[in-house]
């Protein structure tokens, strides 16, 4: 099968492949271009592990095709670190405990993030809301809430 | 297996495209990548159009054009969309808002579709590339239809004459147990002199409750004004059984939760 041109920024970085038309935007990232921050978990668009920031905008790479983001910038969660120092999301999820067994953590930093990055102080139902399309089966959530709650604060006092 | 994409610029070519056998359209991919990612061999090629009229979402004298690309974030955020907000907010969760879309929307079986069912309670019509259909007709033939939607088309509800309600079990997100949107008009004397009422996962896909909506006509708004419609409410209903609900508990909760929008 023909391949086509896909080309992104990825992390603030260029990038540039050739893909199997129909490959979804997941496969690229990891098994292309070896970003493997984004999990493959249903692929059916229930889990919420895949979570990538499209142009702003959480999507799920699972069910988005790699062909349909020529031009965009992507964001995962393998870029947010600067110079090793964490993010403060990571810092936070570190902190309380928001992960267990690791899994769905990047998708739920992406939503979370895209939840900072137009909220930046969120009340308990927003981030309860922003992570409703993200499964977790370790945490019962509530570490998870309050990572996010956290990061929340940090950033504010930061700023301040 | 790798999935053949095709993008045109018009719908017309898409549409003309999507006559290979084996195509499917492609908008958000909610329901096409995910049949694919599921194994679904039916599907061995992919056509999408970049048309903007496709994304527009257009008001005049309340009268709404919504594209069939539309977001269902971008209809849950749009100012003037107010009314659809919780309807557009029922479906998925912030990423699944961001890519579903309201063309989709109209063919996501049960216990999907949420939106679908306001927009049968909104007597929408359906355009495709050349013909104009009633949303009920559209639904009941949506497995033959090959044309690609292109837009819904609804008179905006006055005031808070739109309702819809949708029951999970998971807070804030989960699939439907079952949906239910109705659009009333009220005569002077406060009684009911219209009412359209549409149901999800009553059927594989919405369908309207008839015999309720004619039982309210001419009642009020209160326990012994709806009693009619809440017992005529199952009539000719198939639910679904999935793992959300059985057919049965759908069946036995519907009154309720009628109950509970009409007199909400």
């Amino acid at each position: 099968m023909a391949k086509v041109p896909v080309q992104f920024t990825l992390n603030g970085s260029e990038k540039a492949e050739f893909v199997e038309s129909g490959t979804t935007l997941l496969n690229t990232l990891r098994d292309k271009i070896g970003d493997t921050s984004p999990k493959g978990g249903c692929q059916q668009g229930t889990c919420g592990a895949c979570s990538v920031i499209v142009d702003g905008e959480l999507r799920l790479s699972c069910l988005t095709l790699a062909e349909t983001c020529n031009g965009v910038a992507i964001t995962t969660t393998s870029g947010l670190a600067e110079g090793g120092v964490l993010h403060p999301l990571q810092r936070a999820f570190l902190d309380t405990f928001a992960t267990q067994c690791g899994f769905c953590t990047p998708g739920m930093i992406m939503a979370a993030k895209v939840l900072l990055d137009h909220t930046p102080n969120p009340s308990r139902e927003d981030v309860v809301e922003a992570l409703s399309g993200n499964i977790c089966r370790c945490t019962g959530y509530e570490p998870i809430i309050q990572a996010v709650l956290t990061a929340a604060r940090a950033n504010s006092q930061n700023a301040a | 297996m790798a999935l053949a994409l095709q993008t045109f610029a018009t719908v017309k070519d898409a549409n003309a495209a999507l006559k290979a056998a084996g195509t499917r359209y492609l908008g958000g991919g909610t329901l096409v990548v995910r049949a694919a990612n599921e194994g679904d061999v039916s599907v061995s090629g992919l056509v999408r159009s970049t048309d903007p009229a496709l994304s527009a979402i257009e008001i005049n004298d309340g009268k709404v054009s919504i594209g069939a690309s539309v977001t269902m974030a971008a209809i849950a955020g749009h100012p003037d969309l107010g009314a659809l907000a919780r309807a557009a907010r029922a479906v998925g969760g912030p990423a699944i808002r961001n890519m579903a879309t309201v063309g989709g929307n109209l063919f996501a079986p049960a216990p999907y579709g949420d939106f679908a069912v306001a927009l049968l309670a909104l007597d929408a019509a359906v355009g495709t590339g050349d013909a104009e259909l009633p949303i009920e007709t559209f639904l009941a033939d949506r497995d033959n239809s090959r044309a690609i939607v292109t837009y819904v088309r609804f008179a905006l509800p006055k005031g808070d004459s739109f309702r819809f309600l949708k029951v999970s079990r998971i807070k804030p997100k989960g699939v439907s147990v079952l949906s239910i949107a109705v659009v009333l008009e009220h005569a002077g004397n406060g009684t009911v002199s219209s009412a359209r009422i549409a149901l999800g996962c009553m059927a594989d896909r919405p369908v309207r409750a008839r015999a309720a909506e004619n039982a309210l006509f001419g009642k009020t708004l209160d326990p012994d004004g709806i009693a009619s419609a809440l017992a005529a409410v199952g009539e000719g209903i198939a639910p679904i059984t999935d793992p959300i609900a059985s057919a049965w508990y759908r069946a036995e909760v519907l009154p309720v939760h009628l109950g509970r929008l009409l007199l909400g």
